[in-house]
């Protein structure tokens, strides 16, 4: 057997799974959909002497609109979002994230809050939450808190959960039809982790970009979101300039690591050309107005 | 450290077993070493070869990121019940007619994925199969035949349906 040993506690409600999380503090480890936690047990990089498995929680899995905000509870499966056609017109930047989430056969059982607290800054679901403004809800026995998503990516596979939470939901803010969003990325197959990805959005008004948001994945220890690009955007009357001197920032700024797969110098070329395409792309989607431009 | 085992029903191929396996063992496993229901491939197990590959409540899974426990509750299909030998299935006909293998280590992964991939996605086009295909490594085809073996299978499922 891969695995090391370890006590599995499967509890069937989010108090009793907040109560072992509390008895064991950083030796447990909350197995959701088990697409990053089980290749490191199989790998023994982890060696929890729990694994509490909180698939058992049937009130984890809702998909739900409500007040603006899409709530996504931590056993919903990336796949669903890609199914369950209202996300395209809800949070289309997340709909369109999460297929470049591994393979289908992964998606089926990957949990997009599992995503989210693995926290892996080449990750697609990461970089869309920091771009959109998600915020995390978690749970411990001395009560529930919201971490916006800036805030609760901390470093590589690192995360402002403390080791007594468990993080119950993620809320994305749905946004208007004046908003364009797109996501993009280069990997070397289709399923690999991105070379680099670029989530953008932009509101248009009057034919100028009237606000804009920018974040990357794989460019840094945790994702990246960079306001001077957005600032660029808003601030050049000509779209195009305004595009140009986004992508020239997203170079200047970025220092991705380089590795076998890409150096980065290159992956800072990705960045800058990635940039440029997804934030044409977003403006026509915004610009469109119509609910079917996501279509 | 001892060992903490645990009693759990499963429900693979439409058959009830009742187990008793030690918590840290993956699906994977279990259905090879317990069930005896080799079909199942074992390669990477880190989720990335596809080889393990069944159906959980219908929809493929690697089977190594999944421990036998969590499997309790839910429906298991293998290979072993796609087809028979005298019986084959039409997506294992195609890959048979297609020579979409050669030593046949991952294919009964790619049966899996393709089987099921092909009820959402009844006339694929060739992008859609190799994006689909991404999730499975083959080091002896090159793939070229796979992905004819497909496209021939997409083809003998809507033959059947007509």
């Amino acid at each position: 057997m891969k695995p090391p040993v370890f006590d599995y506690q499967d509890p069937a409600s989010v108090e009793e799974a907040v109560d072992v999380l509390a008895r064991h503090g950083a030796a447990a480890k909350v197995l959701a959909g088990g697409q990053s936690l089980v290749p490191l047990l199989n790998l023994r990089l982890a060696r929890p002497e729990v694994v509490v498995d909180i698939n058992r929680i049937d009130a984890l899995d809702y998909l739900t609109e409500e007040s603006g905000w899409l709530r996504v509870g931590a056993r919903v499966r990336q796949r669903r979002l890609e199914r369950e056609g209202d996300v395209r017109r809800t949070v289309p930047l997340l709909a369109e994230a999460v297929r470049f989430v591994g393979h289908p056969q992964i998606r089926n059982r990957g949990t997009v809050c599992g995503s989210l607290a693995h926290a892996d800054p080449a990750a697609e679901l990461p970089a869309a939450a920091v771009a959109v403004g998600a915020r995390l809800v978690a749970h411990s026995r001395s009560g529930i808190r919201e971490i916006p998503a800036e805030e609760f990516f901390t470093g590589p596979l690192t995360t402002a959960l403390r080791p007594d939470e468990l993080l119950v939901e993620a809320r994305f803010p749905c946004t208007g039809p004046d908003w364009g969003w797109a996501f993009l990325e280069v990997s070397n197959r289709h399923g690999d982790y991105a070379l680099c990805g670029v989530a953008a959005g932009v509101r248009a008004r009057d034919g100028r970009v009237q606000d804009a948001r920018l974040a990357y994945a794989g460019a840094g220890p945790v994702p990246v979101r960079l306001r001077q690009a957005e600032v660029a955007l808003v601030e050049h009357a000509d779209l195009e300039e305004g595009i140009r001197a986004a992508a020239a920032e997203a170079r200047r700024v970025l220092r991705p690591d380089g590795d076998l797969h890409a150096s980065s110098e290159f992956r800072r070329h990705l960045a800058a050309v990635l940039t440029a395409r997804a934030l044409r792309l977003a403006w026509s989607r915004a610009s469109t107005c119509s609910g079917g431009a996501h279509a | 450290m001892r060992e903490p085992l645990r009693t759990v029903q499963l429900e693979v191929n439409g058959k009830a077993y009742t187990v008793t396996v030690p918590v840290r063992k993956t699906l994977a496993d279990v259905l090879r070493e317990d069930l005896q229901l080799t079909g199942t491939h074992v390669g990477c197990e880190q989720g990335v070869c596809g080889a393990c590959t069944v159906w959980l409540d219908g929809e493929p899974v690697r089977s190594c990121l999944l421990l036998a426990v969590q499997a309790a509750g839910h429906r298991v299909t293998t290979v072993e019940a796609l087809g028979t030998v005298d019986r084959l299935h039409p997506v294992q006909e195609a890959f048979w007619e297609n020579h979409g293998l050669q030593c046949g280590f991952c294919t009964p992964g790619i049966l899996m994925t393709v089987a099921a991939f092909l009820r959402e996605h009844p006339a694929p086009s060739r992008q859609e199969i190799r994006e689909v295909l991404a999730g499975h490594l083959c080091r002896c085809t090159g793939y070229q035949n796979i992905v004819r073996a497909v496209e021939d299978a997409a083809r003998r499922l809507q033959a059947r349906r007509t």
